[in-house]
């Protein structure tokens, strides 16, 4: 029987349901490591199976564009992921998120020049309604994780930009997008409405999306990223399920519901890391005004040390504790604090890691930071299952972390960070500070830690501080 | 006070010999005299035999630069006195330790000065200056001017050895040929300095050891000297001005009382230090705790000079209750009269330099320190200081409300939101609503998409926090799935406007999926379990 005699609907269908649930195994199977390669593999399946079985839809030829296309981006992407280092997983998370709304975005207007089939009157206004969502949430979502990038690869500024009347201005946006929809809708397939074709409606709203895309982000600080990287990872979900909702294919509409929902997931757990509502990091501003609310004075003086008094510390501690935060990042410090934390286990000491939820620039990325420089991820624990163990705690190292471990944020009601949950770094018996110089943290808010009798401060980058603190160790231990 | 006259040949320090009854401290060390002489550049005379009972002979002061006179010539002749009691003042007997006093002279010693009124008021009739060694201010600076903290250390480890000497058994196990021996379990009551030093010197000894105290931020003091944290299941603070004790409220003694009861069968050993400043001593200890002990038990009161923790202690003594031995001595420091000496000695040594030494000694009342300590002022009275503030530190503000728990978010961040079936049930109504006009391939959509969101939403809590970025790059892998839409539009016309959109829409979407799944691969390769 000739392939083009069968009816391929029914089994289309069911390989992209078979795909939707790869997809869920494939998330499902992150719920711990020992699953989520498998997991990975599920959705790499998942995925050949609705290409494939899209290719095979019967209004689907020129096999060579498609091919071409596929193979070049598949390379591209293939060669991304082989080079990225694993401290630059923000910048290329937020790159892939702008991807999706860019790709959302042309499919959109493709869908609109060609909608596939015959629409009566109210689903041709549906379907209106369903581009106009498409091409906008994926305009914003390109936009905006344009300008995340740009923020996260330090070619903006991580500063806020809070324009006046901001909000006036969001809102404003919206209305011209709702508006434009509504002109689409009336404009039909090849008509025109206001004086407009409803193709060149779109255009405004994808030009006009665009605009509160990069607004929408400009106005978020630089403390926030985990925050609006999980956002857009949500609003990329979104849009593919706009996308689906377009084109009739549930595939789409399952898959973009679960990424979706993943974003909205992180960015829920991000906020409650900061003890911040989600409205108040989209619109609030947060990350450029604390600097007024934030100047509280702590008294006392930081006390430094020098890396031999602290390498006595280091060999004579049982317990210890790392807080690992975005300056260990930036400094490219994982290896080498690998190599530490190995210098005080073969002198018989426990070390283990204490991660934030929000240390870092995108959720989880301090895991795989220590994962890549070869901790066994059991010894690198979560806020809440560690918090507990700081008074038992001989020495804690902060390595470029700050407002994560200010106990301000629990004792101090009028400081900008209060109620956050932090790490209680204070309470162990000496917390030693890694820190580039005497700045206060992302917040600007000012932290007491610092100013305590059992702190030290070990000043300097935090690669090169913790090469000579492992050399003194290894010397010392030679000697 | 000669502050310019004597500045050539040094301010003169006297030593007078302690004559306190059983009291073997004296205030100064050979070693504390040569700092005194050689580093601050006073000159020290020590009356004969002062420090014999410490271990200190003549000969070794003499040896380091100091004059041995009699007592006339160091109440006489000295600019300072240093002393490890107050001075001696009994009318009804005629003993006035300050008969021959030099007018205008500065006095170091514990006064006690709330206790002590009479001895106040003699001294300021003698126009002296007094520093009192027990009121200086328990702030980090002064620490190594505070007598009774270390003072308070040595008679907790000191109290442990008397209880030990008196205690039938071992305090450590044993398990020998000849039998086993079970720890000793000692309570200690009470984690200021003293409790703290009992604790440690008990749990060398190989003792169990619990503790109790009423402010809930010295737990982690008491956990840091391998004893177990006892305590009231009632929400109030203990924390006084200055890190001190305070009084509790009446449900809150109760709690304590019952506590108490129910240790008084089990324990073979009780260390009470319990002192609120300025008051009597809080009766912890009652009758019936002692006599519900086992016979052969040992209770060390260190609160016997001012009152007594137990009643049925007699200060200064050991007597035996209900076959209990109920030790009451107020000596314990002069029981290791060697280092008291050396550490009393060496806080004086501390204060003085603090103050300018000899050269540049000064009564600076802005001083925190000083303040705080003094209480005549040639002849004034400037006691009580000003009090000090609550305890500002966020090392000791968060209080721990129940033994385990640990502060409590309202959102514990790894709880679903309650927010997200909220949603679905939204949604699922606007479906509802639109399925009155909307075609029916909409509808069915939105069930679909209703669905995959409750889904979603399910499956993501689950995910462990370390995979967050492998999830966000899984998810950028799978929202590729764009693909699908941009293959159907290039498929049909690759050669129309809507084609072409179509295949790039398809390169990128490649991208995605290539890159998001090839790097959260390479990410969970790097996850590995300690070999």
């Amino acid at each position: 029987m000739p392939l083009a005699a069968l009816d391929l609907r029914h089994p289309q269908s069911m390989a992209y349901l078979l795909a939707g649930l790869l997809f869920v195994f494939a998330l499902g199977g992150l719920a711990s490591q020992e699953s989520a390669r498998r997991g990975n593999l599920y959705g790499v399946i998942g995925m050949a199976l609705a290409l494939i079985a899209t290719l095979l839809d019967p209004s689907v030829g020129s096999f060579g564009v498609i091919l071409g296309a596929v193979a070049l981006g598949g390379v591209v992407g293939a060669v991304l992921a082989k080079r990225v280092e694993m401290t630059s997983m923000p910048e290329l998370t937020a790159a892939l998120h702008s991807f999706v709304g860019l790709a959302a975005v042309l499919v959109g207007l493709s869908s609109y020049l060609r909608p596939g089939k015959e629409m009566s009157h109210a689903e041709g206004i549906v379907h209106a309604i369903e581009i106009t969502l498409d091409v906008a949430i994926g305009a914003l979502t390109f936009t905006g994780s344009v300008i995340a990038w740009g923020k996260l690869q330090g070619r903006i500024s991580g500063k806020a930009l809070l324009l006046p009347g901001r909000h006036a201005l969001n809102l404003g946006l919206l209305a011209v997008i709702i508006g434009g929809g509504a002109a689409v809708a009336m404009a039909g397939h090849g008509g025109a409405a206001l004086g407009l074709s409803g193709f060149g409606w779109l255009l405004v709203i994808v030009g006009v999306a665009s605009v509160l895309g990069v607004h929408l982000v400009m106005a978020i600080g630089g403390a926030d990223m985990p925050v609006v990287v999980s956002l857009l990872n949500s609003y990329s979900g979104w849009t593919a399920a706009a996308a689906g909702f377009m084109l009739g294919n549930d595939l789409l509409i399952v898959t973009g519901a679960l990424v979706g929902s993943s974003g909205a997931i992180l960015s829920i757990i991000m906020c409650r890391a900061m003890n911040r509502s989600i409205l108040n990091v989209v619109f609030g501003g947060f990350g450029a005004t604390p600097a007024a609310a934030g100047t509280a004075e702590v008294l006392g003086t930081q006390t430094e040390i020098q890396v031999d008094e602290l390498a006595e510390a280091c060999a004579e501690a049982k317990e210890v504790i790392i807080v690992p935060g975005y300056g260990m990042a930036v400094a490219q410090a994982q290896r080498v604090v690998d190599d530490f934390a190995r210098a005080l286990q073969g002198r018989g000491a426990r070390v283990r890691f204490a991660i934030h939820p929000v240390a870092g620039r995108l959720p989880g990325h301090m895991n795989v930071l220590l994962a890549e420089a070869g901790v066994p991820y059991d010894v690198v624990l979560e806020m809440d299952e560690i918090n507990e163990d700081f008074p038992e705690t001989d020495l804690v190292l902060v390595i470029g972390a700050n407002d994560i471990v200010n106990p301000s944020a629990q004792t101090d009601p009028s400081s900008p960070i209060a109620g956050m949950p932090v790490l209680e770094a204070w309470k162990a018996r000496m917390t030693v500070v890694l820190k580039r110089g005497k700045g206060a943290g992302y917040a600007g808010v000012e932290n007491p830690l610092f100013f305590l009798d059992n702190t030290r401060m070990y000043y300097g980058d935090a690669k090169k501080s913790m090469e000579r603190l492992v050399l003194t160790l290894k010397a010392a231990e030679a000697a | 006070m000669a502050e310019h006259s004597e500045a050539t040949a040094g301010l003169l320090i006297g030593v007078p010999r302690e004559r306190a009854t059983g009291e073997r401290r004296v205030a100064a060390s050979p070693d504390s005299v040569k700092r005194l002489i050689t580093k601050l550049g006073f000159r020290v005379q020590i009356e004969a035999g002062a420090g014999v009972e410490a271990g200190f002979t003549d000969a070794a002061y003499a040896a380091v630069g100091a004059q041995i006179v009699d007592l006339e010539a160091i109440w006489g002749q000295s600019d300072l006195v240093l002393k490890v009691n107050p001075p001696l003042l009994d009318p009804a007997t005629g003993v006035d330790e300050l008969a021959g006093a030099r007018r205008g002279l500065t006095l170091v010693c514990p006064v006690q000065p709330a206790q002590n009124k009479a001895l106040v008021e003699r001294m300021a009739a003698l126009g002296l200056t007094v520093l009192a060694l027990d009121c200086v201010p328990r702030i980090t600076r002064a620490q190594k001017s505070d007598v009774l903290s270390s003072m308070a250390n040595i008679a907790g480890y000191r109290a442990v050895i008397e209880a030990a000497h008196r205690f039938g058994g071992f305090f450590g196990p044993q398990m020998t040929a000849a039998g086993k021996s079970p720890p000793a379990k000692v309570l200690v009551i009470g984690a200021g300095v003293a409790g703290l030093a009992a604790i440690g010197a008990a749990r060398s000894l190989g003792a169990v050891v619990r503790a109790f105290d009423v402010r809930p931020s010295v737990r982690e003091q008491i956990n840091s000297m391998g004893a177990e944290f006892l305590t009231v299941e009632l929400e109030e603070s203990g924390e006084g001005a200055g890190g001190y004790a305070k009084t509790m409220s009446p449900e809150f003694i109760a709690a304590e009382m019952a506590l108490f009861r129910a240790q008084a069968k089990e324990v073979d050993v009780v260390i009470t230090t319990a002192l609120i400043p300025g008051q009597p001593a809080p009766e912890l200890w009652t009758e019936d705790m002692v006599q519900s002990m086992k016979p052969g038990s040992v209770v060390v009161d260190l609160a016997a000079a001012q009152g007594g923790n137990c009643k049925l202690t007699v200060p200064g003594a050991v007597t035996e209750v209900h076959g209990v031995h109920l030790i009451g001595y107020t000596d314990l420091t002069s029981r290791l009269p060697t280092i008291s000496s050396r550490f009393f000695a060496n806080n004086i040594v501390n204060l003085l330099e603090d103050m300018g030494g000899s050269t540049k000694w000064r009564i600076n009342l802005d001083d925190e320190v000083v303040r705080g300590c003094i209480v005549l002022h040639e002849g004034a009275l400037l006691w009580p200081a000003p009090r000090p503030p609550a305890p500002p530190t966020p090392a000791v503000a968060p209080p721990a409300k129940a033994p385990t728990s640990a502060p409590v978010h309202a959102h514990p961040p790894t709880s679903p939101s309650r927010w997200g079936p909220v949603a679905a049930l939204v949604l699922g109504a606007v479906a509802l609503g639109l399925s009155f006009v909307a075609p029916a391939g909409f509808v069915q959509q939105l069930t679909v998409f209703t669905l995959s969101c409750v889904v979603g939403w399910q499956v993501i809590w689950s995910v462990n926090h370390a995979l967050h970025t492998p999830l966000m790059s899984v998810t950028n892998a799978i929202s590729g799935i764009i693909i699908v839409g941009g293959v159907l539009q290039a498929g049909a016309e690759p050669t129309s406007l809507a084609g072409v959109l179509g295949a790039v829409a398809v390169l990128i979407a490649s991208v995605n999926i290539a890159g998001g799944f090839l790097v959260t691969s390479r990410m969970l390769q790097m996850f590995r379990k300690r070999s």
